[in-house]
């Protein structure tokens, strides 16, 4: 304090924060630009005629540089602030300046493939290389406007944030919303709103102004509070009626946008009665299995063998009568895995049925299996489970969500009975403590036989609808992908939770599937969103609530032992 | 367990115990229901059952093999080189899973994506050397530049792999236990896809080192020099690494916060340090590992990584998880297994395109080794330590 150069050395210490933002915005904008987000969806408009999708991925960077830079700026003043949000903004956009002289040198391309002309055209609107300051003034504008709007109060900032939100959001899924519009009375809107692709300037507009002002409004409503104030009977009188209408909500689904995205919550669906299952094994039991698909396949395929009308089928009977054989040899193909593996211990178990489910899809596929099972080309022609003619409501994939959604219902009726039974209770205890629970009674191995059967039996009626929607199945459709979706969409959905279970289907199949356009980058998304929230969200989207106590009070528990055992323990992160 | 108590590794005192003794051996209870009694006759008989069909389609298959005369002793020197070549790969990417989940009980799933970024990184320059005409100007200048490329791989793997540790695993460090696993994941599918929107989705041919084409000149062996270099330089490697774990401070540093972190700690070993350390090291190992599979296989893309991953894991898993040379040896065993095992145990047995199911036999040797012995062929340090 006292000495004039330790005091100026402080200052500007106080500036790393920024400059850190600063510099992991630069990483983020010059990695959208390389992995190809930024010129593949310069074609693809956000608002038409003002923004396209590629820019808008750098233009909220750049943004949400300044946003976080203005929180950690090193003196409260809004001025500051500001200058904060503007050097870090500038900073990232420093980034991209360099990529644009570095690529107007080397040749960058022979490494990157998307270090093209084209993205050094973009990032200086068309002006040429010798224009390449134009992205720090640009970041430097956005991060100085984000550091603004940080630096405002509450009840104006979050309507702002939330209506980029939500402008965002529609100019994704313009077109999902557009084509079923223009069908109905609701044309004049759907073309005032959007643009073959992305929202018309008029909709991001009235879309920004809707979204904000709901936002704005929201806390004068205070739904929730008023809820929770109402008597018992009182919040029933509301909560059945909001039910009824999310329950026919729900059941309009795969009409409201078209046969695609009916085919998308069917799948959806498949996943959340799978997950159901998986919530048994994993959720109550502890039982990781990352070799579900096998399940899954035997249920598919003995659907498949019943009923298909095929080179392969060998009753021709119709769906329904073979459902029940499909469940039934799940779960006994269950038994017959989990009886010798049931002793292995946690992630050896994850390992060993990792296993078996590679072994059933690789033998599935295999010439030696191929006269029963089709081999690579699979098994075709397997009926609907209803016969309908071609433009009936219930053709397609319209029935099968349904019939999924039906199934779903039964399994997290049966979880739902099951947790609180005697089998739920030794299962909590198994997941907890082995050994503990082997102490108190509890025979471990038929207990997690019957965890593993019930899951396994589960998988089986997934693998069984999952053949009914698409009439042919193939030994690649058993990818361990299958398995690793089902556990993650468990976790993400938060563990033991059904409703999670929805939640993490929706997350992390659902908006995948509609993310098709983007093509492979959903995949991407799909890896930093599961980072994401496993970082930030560790218990899962929704947690159930004993999980929730439970995880509390341990943590604050272990806190309070930690503290007084090892205060000078080294910091974890 | 695997759920939701806080420091997953309290919480889970017996994950990787063996199994208690096996069923029918010794009635410790002494008031066994007879359904239970039945329950554990069943599994018993299933077991051997298992046990005996294993043996005898692999005896059987053996003699039938070999009694038919199909194959000449040429062909099995082959196939047993091959082995010994893949292996050798195998066991230098399981080096790091099982180092990883030595230190951190965690399963880095996207291991293998890292060795795939070892691959990519040698390709490049590989090309950049090619181009500048170094590749191939002679015998010893096709070994630099093969060094040179694996230095590289070995730095970018490696920089991937510890910032991979600071942003996925780090934070998740006391999480409950299938956190980090599913971080993991989605580490892996990151990192694929952002390989596949970086160098885009296309199969990159590895350019040829000639010097390494040319056949060893040992008759019956049939070798190609670079058989030899992948085998010889992981082996190189892999004491090389051994002798860092058991004999210097930073070694011992690993190995103390494997056994015990909060007691390392207060021994005054930087833990943090350590796990870093632990990450970079089996990254580096990985990264050399993809330029050695590049110049062995000669193509490389975005989902290289993938399975050689998965086998990587089982031959840590073989080897007994958490221990070093074990892994060397599970991989190894892994590598021959697959190579030789389809012709060996299957041709025999008149299976048809007995190849196709090379990794249904890697995979059930895994389940085999995880049922009989959970260990590993060469038994797990941590298992005992740590219960």
């Amino acid at each position: 304090m006292s000495h004039p150069v330790a005091a100026q050395r402080a200052r500007v210490r106080a500036w790393s924060p920024v400059v850190r933002i600063g510099l992991l915005g630069g990483v983020v904008a010059i990695y959208l630009c390389l992995v190809g987000i930024v010129p593949t969806f310069d074609e693809r408009p956000l608002i038409t005629g003002v923004i396209s999708l590629g820019q808008a991925s750098l233009l909220l960077a750049a943004l949400a540089t300044g946003y976080l830079a203005a929180q950690r700026s090193p003196d409260p003043r809004r001025s500051v602030e500001i200058l904060a949000g503007a050097l870090a903004g500038g900073l990232g956009g420093s980034f991209l300046a360099v990529l644009v002289l570095l690529g107007s040198v080397v040749n960058l391309r022979a490494v990157l493939l998307h270090a093209s002309p084209e993205l050094y055209e973009i990032l200086t609107f068309g002006m040429g290389t010798a224009w390449f300051w134009v992205p720090i003034a640009v970041g430097a504008t956005a991060g100085g406007l984000a550091a603004f709007s940080a630096s405002l109060p509450d009840a104006l900032r979050r309507p702002l944030v939330w209506g980029i939100a939500g402008v965002v959001f529609m100019g994704l899924f313009a077109g999902y919303l557009r084509t079923p519009m223009l069908t109905t009375a609701l044309a004049p809107a759907a073309r005032f709103l959007f643009a073959p692709e992305g929202l018309t300037v008029a909709g991001a507009v009235l879309v920004f102004v809707i979204t904000a002002g709901a936002v704005a409004l929201q806390p004068r409503l205070a739904i929730d509070r008023r809820y929770a104030a109402l008597p018992p009977a009182g919040q029933r009188t509301v909560l059945v009626p909001a039910l009824a209408l999310g329950l026919v909500i729900v059941l309009l689904f795969p009409f409201a946008f078209g046969p695609f995205f009916a085919m998308a919550v069917a799948t959806v669906a498949i996943y959340v009665l799978m997950g159901f299952g998986m919530n048994i094994t994993l959720g109550l039991a502890g039982l990781l299995d990352l070799g579900f698909v096998a399940f899954f396949a035997v249920g598919a395929y003995t659907v498949g063998l019943l009923t298909s009308t095929g080179e392969f089928g060998l009753a021709g009977w119709p769906w329904w009568a073979a459902v029940p054989f499909a469940v039934l040899f799940a779960m006994m193909f269950a038994a017959f895995l989990g009886l010798p593996i049931l002793r292995i211990r946690g992630d050896y178990l994850a390992i060993a049925t990792l296993g078996f489910g590679e072994i059933v899809r690789l033998l599935a596929g295999s010439d030696l299996l191929k006269a029963w099972l089709g081999g690579p080309q699979g098994i075709l022609n397997i009926p609907k489970p209803i016969p309908v003619p071609p433009n009936h409501p219930l053709s397609g994939p319209v029935q099968i969500y349904y019939i999924a959604l039906a199934c779903a219902l039964v399994v997290a009726f049966v979880a739902w009975r099951l947790r609180g039974s005697r089998l739920g209770r030794s299962w909590m205890a198994i997941r907890e403590d082995e050994d503990v629970a082997e102490a108190t009674g509890v025979n471990l191995v038929q207990t997690k036989l019957l965890a593993y059967m019930l899951g396994g039996a589960f998988a089986g009626l997934g693998g069984a609808v999952f053949a009914g929607l698409v009439n042919s199945i193939f030994a690649s459709s058993m990818a361990l992908f299958v398995s690793i979706n089902v556990v993650a969409l468990v976790v993400v959905g938060g563990m033991g939770s059904n409703p999670g279970v929805v939640v993490g289907a929706i997350f992390l199949i659902g908006l995948p599937e509609l993310f098709r356009e983007f093509s492979e980058y959903r995949y991407l998304l799909y890896g930093v969103a599961l980072i994401a929230i496993m970082l930030y969200r560790p218990i899962g989207l929704l947690p159930s609530k004993i999980t929730r106590r439970e995880l509390y009070s341990a943590e604050e528990l272990e806190a309070t032992a930690e503290s007084a055992i090892s205060p000078a323990r080294p910091a974890a992160s | 367990m695997t759920t939701i108590s806080p420091g997953g590794e309290a919480a889970d005192p017996a994950a990787a115990r063996p199994p208690g003794p096996p069923p029918g051996q010794g009635g410790r209870r002494a008031s066994v229901r007879p359904i239970e009694r039945l329950t554990d006759l069943a599994i018993a008989a299933f077991l051997w059952a298992f046990r005996i069909v294993v043996l005898l389609v692999v005896v059987v298959g053996s003699i039938a093999t070999l009694a038919s005369g199909k194959y000449s002793l040429e062909t099995w020197v082959d196939l047993i080189e091959n082995g010994l070549t893949l292996g050798s790969i195998y066991a230098l990417i399981a080096l790091g899973y099982t180092m990883v989940y030595g230190i951190l009980r965690m399963i880095n799933f996207a291991h293998g994506d890292i060795f795939a970024g070892g691959a990519f990184a040698g390709y490049f320059v590989a090309v950049a050397l090619a181009g500048a005409g170094l590749l191939n100007a002679n015998p010893v200048a096709s070994l630099l530049s093969v060094g040179l490329m694996i230095v590289v791989a070995m730095a970018a793997s490696t920089l991937m792999a510890v910032g991979l540790e600071r942003v996925a695993y780090r934070p998740l460090r006391n999480a409950p236990r299938l956190v980090p696993l599913i971080s993991a994941i989605g580490a892996s599918f990151f990192l694929e896809y952002t390989y596949r929107g970086l160098f885009g989705p296309g199969i990159y041919a590895y350019p040829d080192v000639a010097v390494l084409g040319e056949a060893v000149p040992v008759p019956i062996l049939n070798m190609q020099w670079v058989d030899v270099l992948v085998i010889v330089s992981a082996l190189l490697m892999m004491t090389v690494l051994y002798l860092f774990v058991m004999r210097t401070r930073l070694g011992t540093s690993i190995r103390a916060v494997s056994e015990d972190r909060d007691a390392a700690a207060l021994m005054g070993i930087d833990a943090n340090r350590a796990i870093v350390l632990t990450f970079a090291v089996g990254a580096a190992m990985a990264g050399a590992a993809g330029v050695l599979y590049g110049l062995k296989f000669t193509q490389v893309y975005f989902y290289t990584g993938f399975y050689p991953g998965i086998k990587a894991f089982t031959a840590a898993v073989l080897g007994g998880i958490g221990n070093i040379p074990g892994a060397m040896l599970g991989g190894l065993f892994l590598g021959l297994i697959e190579s030789v095992g389809p012709t060996l145990f299957l041709d025999g047995l008149n299976v048809p395109s007995p190849n196709q199911l090379k990794d249904v036999i890697g995979f059930t040797m895994l389940v085999l080794v995880l049922v009989f012995r959970p260990s590993g062929i060469l038994g797990e340090r941590i298992a005992r330590g740590r219960a």
